[in-house]
């Protein structure tokens, strides 16, 4: 047990670290490789690689992953600015290579070879954004001199347009929804949250009906009989199939059918050989984590912390609750990972980061440390 | 905010909405950081609406009943649909389930497909590999290897320890009498369903619906269908005919006995037939059922019903004189007679020596409309249906005028099937009673349920004429002793693109046993006979199907309770006596 009495980093990191976040979040990396466990074969056997070829990987990533979380956690809210401006500026510079030089899978440049290792690097550019969002929209508050909001704007406009390159419209919506959100935390007029979600509204309807593979997944969401719904078909049978407690470990057979089961379906997967219970638990740990991180983001009172935490926690929630929509048939098909379950290593070091940010900034600290801030800005 | 006293009064409101305009439009732009709070807890409440709404989704798909379990279920069901036996009129099994498996897959429980193809293909050799490889990598739940295989086999495939390969029990349609009426039987597919005949009919009162409420489980849980077939009259009908088809090198023959008391089919055969118990043989067009399903110009057999319609509609009685001296005209047609007489006859004489010109006179005396009405009242000009799902329409002339009249009158023109033609026939010699045939056993003497279609005294001037004809006509080659055989011969030529064609015919025997009172009708039908020169070369009917007829009657006659009697009986016909009819004197 760590002594409170002897100062050392690692005391203070214990002692002020919200440690029931990190066990959910070390509880949500176990489900994932257990999970991957039943998700990974099938796919491993039809690329005709050995059968836990993705669960190794997966333990392989994780270790770095943890390893980056814990190390993101000791940052102090000023090297997490610079760490997220560091990993921001070197992501956009990766994910603009990956456009120039990157190789074409499924029609969109996103991979990029690094070292021998394929990489997404969109993936990192999420949590940097994130953080330098909310920097810019908490120093505009806070100080005069600093256009903030116009710097969001700028960081947005410049996140948003090579991943529209890519294209990548799953990460653009992602990003652009968690900046939304961070712009009405940090304070924005409710006409101008009126108008963002009217534009967003349009935004919707602009790519309904100009983006021909949206139109078309739209039209199968509403409408099943118009095309090919073989994947949510499949998916709705994996949790026919399951029942409440599942066929078993192992015992799945809808997954052997089910494209990207280690990945976008993993959630269904589970539903067929661990049940809907175990589905609903899963449920439950996410939102005991985004419920836990908006607690200790409310319960913060330095603006950029604030604000950070809320974008990192949204990230986080809203990858989830779009997967398992997915999953379950509520939203059209789009493809996005459950966090810390679906199989990746970008995508997987990009949460761990993100979290890593998430618990560095939700630490506890004393109110000296940041208490012109508050002042200065509640004074305005 | 201090205002300028100087001000005049008016200007001072304006200001203040300008300014209060003014700082409208600066606080739009305005953050206002101390307000995150609040949002952070909303935006917290958003996510966990949001999560509730999935989790809602999933206890919802957790309620939802399984269908692909319940779709199972139901093929399980079906597949091992229980049919009840089919027996003949003694209680003899002619039909019946045993009990089986079937080999089937899911193939996505398979792990090695190539090894589960390579395995299985050693077993069951008859297998192609190819074929059976693809099945399995189709990604279907399940897939049938191969159905109903034996006991070994199922050992052997169990054996294997296959995963995904299971045995689903079934019920197999065996007819142990392999040929034996494979026509009234019909056939099952292979989910037992019937498809064909009997079988079909079986399906049409409900049994299906009886097994899927789950009541049927056994074949002994269902009272066997009790036929009206005796297997062992039946085999002997088809052995004689399949003789006289070799004899005479015919195309097809066809035999039918015919309870005329009570309507029960009591033989049919129709060759060349084909073995139930291999279904596929059915379809072949070759292998209909001639006496249902095919429509024939019945010939001079026809000749009885212008006759009983003559005599009943009281213009003609059995002492009419019909000149035959020379040949019917109408038009650029001539109608003549095969065994030609030239001279006056009356009604016995025209029947027995078969007189075309007679009979068409008969059916001219009635008129064209009664012999119409007469036809169609004896069921000739409407589709027979019996328990058999298989009948066919017959081919009446569309527009029917004197001509026509006078060729139906000795049976051409009109094609039926032969079983429509033996009812009406029944129907002139058991006293006047029209009964649609049975395939199911009756419980005896229907006659009193039937309408009556010609009288008495008709019927019994029809049975003198054709034991006369059996005696002294062209019958007399059937005419076993002992049985008091009577009957009519029928060869009609038949029509190959629109033409009779002299060498092709069409042969037709009926006989009635035994004549004073008859029990049983026999029909002969031949397709094509050959002469043979033990028949000094003729083809017609009284050379082949009368024969074939005649030892079908003595062979089956015993069988059928008939024994012979070698004294004539007393008066058999008492008012053709009374009318002194001709050759009623010896």
């Amino acid at each position: 047990m760590v002594s409170r009495a002897e100062r050392s980093p690692f005391s203070d990191w214990w002692w002020t670290v919200d440690r029931i976040l990190l066990a959910t979040v070390g509880v949500l990396m176990m489900a994932g490789i257990v999970l991957a466990m039943a998700g990974s074969p099938p796919v491993a056997e039809r690329l005709g690689l050995p059968t836990f070829h993705f669960v190794h990987r997966q333990v392989l990533y994780l270790v770095p992953a943890i390893i980056l979380m814990l190390v993101a956690s000791f940052l102090s809210p000023r090297y997490v600015r610079r760490a997220a401006l560091a990993v921001y500026i070197i992501g956009m510079a990766l994910v603009v290579a990956a456009i120039l030089f990157g190789v074409e899978v499924k029609g969109a440049k996103r991979w990029i070879n690094l070292a021998g290792l394929s990489i997404q690097p969109s993936e990192f550019v999420k949590p940097a954004f994130v953080i330098l969002a909310a920097w810019a929209f908490s120093e505009g508050g806070v100080r005069r001199d600093m256009p903030g909001t116009f710097l969001g704007f700028l960081l947005l406009a410049c996140t948003v347009v090579p991943l529209v390159l890519q294209p990548d419209f799953g990460q653009t919506m992602l990003v652009a929804i968690v900046w939304s959100g961070m712009l009405f935390v940090a304070g924005l007029s409710l006409f101008w949250v009126l108008f963002l979600i009217g534009g967003g509204v349009i935004a919707i309807a602009g790519a309904y009906k100009f983006l021909p593979h949206v139109t078309a997944r739209i039209n199968r969401f509403l409408d099943p009989q118009s095309g090919d719904t073989f994947q949510v078909d499949n998916a709705l049978d994996s949790f026919a199939q399951g029942g409440w407690f599942g066929k078993g470990p192992g015992e799945g057979t809808v997954k052997r059918i089910l494209p990207d089961s280690h990945t976008d379906f993993i959630f269904a997967v589970t539903a067929e050989e661990f049940g809907i219970i175990l589905c609903l638990v899963i449920l439950l740990l996410f939102t005991f984590v985004v419920l836990r991180g908006m607690t200790l983001a409310r319960r913060n009172e330095e603006p950029f912390c604030r604000l950070a935490a809320m974008g990192l926690i949204t990230l986080f929630g809203l990858q989830s609750v779009i997967n398992m929509a997915v999953n379950v048939h509520l939203i059209p098909a789009k493809g996005m990972t459950l966090p810390f379950i679906s199989y990746g290593g970008s995508s997987l070091i990009s949460l761990a980061l993100g979290m890593g940010f998430l618990l560095a900034v939700t630490r506890r600290r004393s109110r000296a440390e940041f208490y012109d801030r508050i002042v200065q800005g509640t004074r305005r | 905010m201090s205002e300028p006293h100087d001000l005049s009064a008016d200007d001072r409101p304006r200001r203040g909405i300008f300014r209060r305009m003014g700082s409208a439009v600066v606080s739009l732009f305005k953050m206002r950081i101390d307000k995150s709070g609040g949002r952070v807890v909303f935006v917290g409440f958003c996510f966990l609406l949001i999560y509730g709404v999935i989790g809602a989704r999933l206890v919802h798909l957790g309620l939802k009943p399984n269908e692909g379990q319940a779709v199972r279920a139901h093929t399980q069901e079906s597949v091992a649909a229980v049919r009840p036996d089919i027996v003949d009129r003694n209680g003899v099994v002619l039909a019946t389930d045993v009990k089986t498996v079937s080999v089937f897959a899911e193939p996505r429980r398979i792990i090695d497909k190539d090894e589960a193809t390579e395995l299985l293909t050693a077993v069951l050799p008859e297998l192609n590999a190819r074929e059976l490889r693809e099945k399995l990598g189709k990604k279907n739940g399940f897939v049938w290897i191969k159905r109903e295989i034996t006991p070994k086999q199922q050992q052997e495939i169990h054996r294997l320890g296959l995963p995904g390969i299971g045995f689903q029990p079934e019920h197999k349609r065996i007819y142990p009498n392999g040929v034996a009426a494979a026509h009234i039987l019909g056939s099952v597919n292979i989910d037992n369903i019937g498809i064909a005949g009997i079988e079909k009919y079986i399906d049409g009162l409900g049994l299906a619906e009886i097994n899927s409420l789950g009541f049927a489980r056994q074949p002994s849980d269902i009272k066997p269908i009790a036929l009206s077939i005796d297997l062992n009259v039946q085999h002997a009908l088809r052995d004689e005919l399949f003789k006289g088809m070799e004899k005479f090198k015919a195309k097809a023959a066809a035999g039918l006995i015919l309870d005329v008391n009570t309507g029960e089919v009591v033989a049919l055969a129709s060759l060349p037939d084909f073995n139930p118990n291999n279904p596929a043989d059915a379809l072949d067009p070759n292998h209909i059922n001639r006496l249902a399903v095919g429509v024939y110009e019945m010939g001079s057999t026809f000749k009885a019903l212008t006759t009983a319609m003559a005599l009943d509609s009281g213009k003609f009685n059995i002492n009419s004189q019909l000149d035959a001296r020379s040949a019917l005209r109408y038009g650029r047609f001539k109608i003549g007679d095969y065994h030609a007489q030239n001279r006056v006859m009356t009604v016995p004489e025209v029947f027995i020596h078969s007189s075309n010109i007679g009979t068409a006179k008969m059916a001219l005396g009635v008129g064209v409309e009664n012999h119409k009405s007469f036809l169609r009242k004896m069921g000739q000009l409407d589709r027979l249906r019996t328990e058999l799902p298989e009948n066919a329409e017959p081919i009446v002339p569309g527009r029917w005028g004197e001509l026509n009249t006078m060729t139906i009158a000795f049976g051409h023109g009109l094609a039926v099937a032969p079983l429509q033609a033996s009812m009406a026939v029944g129907a002139l010699v058991n006293g006047g009673y029209l009964i649609t045939p049975s395939f199911l056993k009756q419980d005896g003497d229907r006659r009193d349920q039937a309408p009556r279609v010609i009288k008495p005294e008709t019927s019994e001037a029809l049975r003198y004429v054709m034991r006369l004809n059996g005696t002294k006509g062209s019958a007399a080659k059937s005419a076993v002793p002992g049985y008091f055989v009577g009957g009519k011969t029928g060869t009609a030529e038949k029509v190959i693109g629109g033409r009779y064609a002299k060498n092709k015919l069409f042969t037709t025997f009926m006989a009635i046993v035994p004549s004073d009172k008859p029990r049983y009708l026999f029909v002969t039908l031949l397709d094509e006979p050959q002469a043979l020169p033990e028949t000094y070369g003729f083809a017609t009917a009284g050379w082949n199907a009368g024969p074939i007829t005649g030892k079908v009657i003595e062979r089956v006659g015993p069988l059928l309770g008939l024994p012979p009697r070698f004294d004539p009986p007393e008066q058999p016909f008492p008012v053709m006596a009374k009318m002194n009819a001709w050759g009623s004197k010896p």
